[in-house]
This record gives C-alpha cells, structure tokens and sequence, in this order.
C-alpha cells in the first residue's frame, strides 16, 4: 500500500478540523471493508488520499439510540453485527436486518458499517434502497455546522455523493415505524452469499389501522442505474390500493422495470435486469406487506 | 511522511508492543512483523478468509484492518487455538474429517468456526455454510469441512 498517516480523532471537531486541513487528500473511515481495498488497489480513484481519519473513536459515529416516538439514530461506523445482534434494532427494523446481514459474510459485517456502504456510494450498495425505503434522514456536520438530507438525495452518480470534502457523515435517522408499517430487501446473485447484486430492491409499505389500505409505499433499486433510484412511479401505483391487490402490485413491478436504466456487464444484461427489477419488486412488496400486518418473513 | 507508531495490544492473551507503519495491515504486522505466519494471505481484499483473526471476540480478516487499529483491542489467532494439552477439538475434527489438503484455508476456517461454536454450540449444517461463506477454499470442496465442523461441535457438546 502507499503511504498514509493514520489520525483517530475522539471529537467530531477535530475530524473537521483534519478534513478541512487535507481536503480531499484525506478520507473518513469505519470499517475500511473498501477503504483499505481502494487505497491498496486504486488509489487514484479516491484522489490518491494519504490520510485516514478513524471515525470509530468518535462517540457520535458509534451511536445506537432507539425510542418509540424519535425511531433509531445509527451512528454512521457502526457495523453490521452490531445492528443484528441488537434486539430492538432486530423486531423494530426487519427490514434493515435484511441488509445488514447479507453485506460480505461473517468477517466482513464485524467491521462493515452502514455508514460506509452509503458513503461509497456505490449502486450496489445493499443498503441504499433499504435506506430509502425506511426514509432515512442523513446528518452531515462540516466547517459550516449540520445540515441533514434525504437519503434519495445523497449519491449523485457512481461512486460520488453530496458531501463535500470537509464534511462528513455522523449519522442515520430512521423515522419510528408506526403499526402497520413494513420494509423488505431482496438482492438477486447467482450465488448464495458474498457477491454483487445483479439488481436489489428495497421496498416499504405504511397500511391503515384496518390492514386495508395502503397509506405510503417506497420502492428502491440497486445496481440497475449511475445512482440507486428511487421509483415514485411505484408509489403512485400502490398508494390507495388494497395490499391485496395484485394488479397494484403488479403495476408497480412494471414501473420498478421502466425506472430502471442498467448497463450491459458480466453480471446480466440490460433485459435480465430490468426483467429482475420487475420480480424483486413484487416479492420484497408481499414481503414487507406480511410485516406490515405483523407476520415475519426470514431475513436469509 | 509518516513515521512509525508504537501499538500495544493483546494477542493470545499476552500484551504485545509493536511498531508499525500505519499503512500496514494487521495481517503484514502479525506475519512480518512479529513473525507470527499462522494467519495466510490468500486474496489480501477480503474475499478469501485466511487471514481471519478474532479482534475483540468478532471475526475479521486481518488484511482489512490497519495494524494500528489493533492498539488497545484483544487479538486471537490461530497460534493461540491449540494448547499446551494439545490440539483443540476443531483442529482434532478437522484432521479426523480430513478437511484439508494444502491447508492455506485452514487457519482461517479454524478461527471462523470457533468463533461460530463459541457463539452457538450446535449450529445447523446452514448455518456453518453461512457463517462460512467467508472463508474460500480451492481443495476440499467444503463438504468435508462442514462436517468436521459439525463433528467438532458434537465432541465439544
Ligand atoms: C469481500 C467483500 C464483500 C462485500 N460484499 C458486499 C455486499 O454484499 N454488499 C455491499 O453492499 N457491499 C459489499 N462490500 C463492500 C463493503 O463491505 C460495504 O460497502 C461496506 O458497507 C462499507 O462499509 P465500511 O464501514 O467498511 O466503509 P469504509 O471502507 O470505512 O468506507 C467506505 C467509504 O465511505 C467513506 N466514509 C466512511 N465513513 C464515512 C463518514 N462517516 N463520513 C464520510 N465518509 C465516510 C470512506 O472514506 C470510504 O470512501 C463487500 C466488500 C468486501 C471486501
Ligand atoms: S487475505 Fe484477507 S480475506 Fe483473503
Ligand atoms: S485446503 Fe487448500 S485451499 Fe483449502
């Protein structure tokens, strides 16, 4: 590996003050799952950074704090085993169980974060979609102080993301799920475990009291397209409709498959994928609407 | 430039001082450094599991953590799994299964499933499969070590 110097500051203050100093010569890490692999094997493609700075001694980038009216803040490095071994993150968001434990296998999730796999913004990322699916506000800090945005809005091309230089992510904001709400990440790989996903979905569907209506519906795609992409045109097709309604469901399969923009690679075709799109959309929509009336649907 | 840094850790339960630089991976500070070679480089980007260690009572692979991330953490190898007793029943298992040919996999696959059967003393042949999706192997084909591993679970019950 090439050079780098190693920083492991104990304030988020410090860490701005690192990034503002080093400017795109230095990068924030967690689990360092792609950092270490990009500063070995390309460190061109992160603009040749000669300076890690360790996010994990960072008490705000560590948080798990859960209540039922804030939802769940999730600091930006905490890593994958940390979220599925914790009960109430497990029953609250299912739906998020679903990414965290299918991102790399066992040794990669002991150090992967969520946080990272948004940060790098790619459009394979597992959690993305699951991500939009849940509404998940984003906290950023920099020089100027905090600003949040919308998840959808946080990757703005292949590999590239809102923050600036000097600024940071420190952590997630998940909404509170109220009753009859629920969320479901599917991924297609030719293999069972530790591959990329040809296409991924992440869906999510808010029910009436009654279990008869669909109030909101959020559909998400990875690895189709420059960016993960949002499918407001699925919402369009389910708000209103019975979670029963087939052809709703349907409909939004159709519009999941025309929102999708995939390139031609090893892994699938342009067709194959759009086709996948259509699929995993329907499957992840009945899955989150089990949850939605309280059944359960196994995360593997 | 960046200098040296000085890491105090635990490895095996002993206390080990080491200076490295910060761009070496745990894995160059265990093999190169301190001259422990136990844990294999098979991928160095994470695919292959041989490199596995235990860092803080979680599996990891060692060629993606930062040597100077050890500082303050507890480390466990492969070195540490066999005792003065003699060897651990997975090490047993895994010889008795012949789950081994060149045995590159193997201190890797040996970390990983004590971990797993620390964790959960009679796991499912699932769920070996699935906590070891980690851990690549070019020789056995794995049935042989899912079953060592099952076997190791069972002596250990
Ligand atoms: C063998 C293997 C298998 C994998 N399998 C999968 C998979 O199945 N699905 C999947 O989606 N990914 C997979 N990955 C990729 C990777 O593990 C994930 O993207 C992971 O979630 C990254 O998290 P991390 O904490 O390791 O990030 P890091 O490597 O630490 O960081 C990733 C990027 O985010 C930046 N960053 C991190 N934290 C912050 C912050 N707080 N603020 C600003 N920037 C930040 C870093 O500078 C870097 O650019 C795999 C990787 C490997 C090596
Ligand atoms: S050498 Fe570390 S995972 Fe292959
Ligand atoms: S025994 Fe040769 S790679 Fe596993």
């Amino acid at each position: 590996m090439k050079w780098i110097d190693f920083a492991n500051p104990t304030t988020l203050d410090e860490a701005i003050r690192l990034l503002s100093e080093h400017g795109e010569k230095a990068r924030v890490m967690a689990g360092g799952t792609d950092l270490i692999v990009q500063l070995r094997v390309s460190p061109e493609r992160i603009g040749n950074a000669d300076l890690v700075i360790d996010g994990k001694g960072i008490p705000e980038l560590n948080e798990i704090s859960f209540s039922k009216e804030e939802g769940l803040t999730l600091g930006a490095s905490v890593p994958c085993y940390k979220i599925y071994q914790n009960p109430t993150i497990a029953e609250t968001y299912p739906g998020l169980i679903d990414s965290a434990s299918l991102i790399g296998g066992i040794q990669i999730q002991g150090r992967a974060s969520i946080g990272g796999n948004l940060c790098n913004g790619t459009p394979s990322a597992d959690s993305i979609p699951t991500l939009i699916a849940h509404n998940v506000v984003c906290k950023i800090v920099g020089p100027g102080g905090t600003r949040e945005v919308d998840v959808e809005d946080f990757c703005t091309g292949p590999s590239r993301t809102i923050l600036e230089p000097n600024e940071l992510l420190v952590s997630l904001h998940f909404p509170a799920p109220p009753k009859g709400f629920g969320a479901r990440y599917i991924r297609f790989i030719p293999r069972n475990e530790m591959d990329i996903a040809v296409a991924g979905v992440g869906a999510s569907v808010q029910l009436d009291e009654k279990n008869s209506v669909i109030k909101s519906a959020r559909v998400a795609l990875a690895s189709v397209g420059p960016t993960p992409i949002l499918v407001n045109e699925a919402t369009s097709a389910l708000v209103g409709k019975s979670p029963e309604d087939e052809s709703a469901i349907s409909k939004a399969g159709q519009a999941a498959k025309s929102a999708a923009t995939p390139i031609n690679d090893m892994r699938g075709t342009v067709e194959y994928r759009k086709h996948l799109c259509d699929v995993l959309t329907r499957r992840a929509l009945n899955a989150a609407i089990t949850r939605a009336k309280g059944g359960t649907i196994d995360v593997h | 430039m960046s200098t040296k840094t000085h890491v105090q850790t635990k490895i095996n339960g002993e206390t080990v001082d080491f200076l490295c630089e910060p761009r070496q991976s745990l894995l160059e500070v265990l093999r190169d450094v301190l001259q422990m070679t136990g844990s294999k480089e098979g991928c160095n980007d994470g695919n292959c599991g041989a490199c596995t260690v235990n860092m803080d009572g979680r599996i990891v692979d060692s060629c993606l953590v930062l040597g100077v991330e050890a500082a303050g953490s507890e480390i466990n190898t492969i070195e540490g799994v066999a005792t003065s007793d003699g060897l651990h029943p997975i090490q047993q298992a895994f010889l008795e299964n012949a789950a081994l040919q060149c045995g590159i996999c193997t201190p890797g696959f040996i970390v990983a499933s004590k971990a797993l059967l620390e964790a959960e003393p009679n796991p499912s042949e699932e769920r070996i499969r699935l906590w070891l999706a980690g851990n690549l192997c070019r020789c056995t084909g794995y049935d042989k070590i899912v079953r060592a591993v099952m076997d190791a679970a069972q002596k250990m019950a």
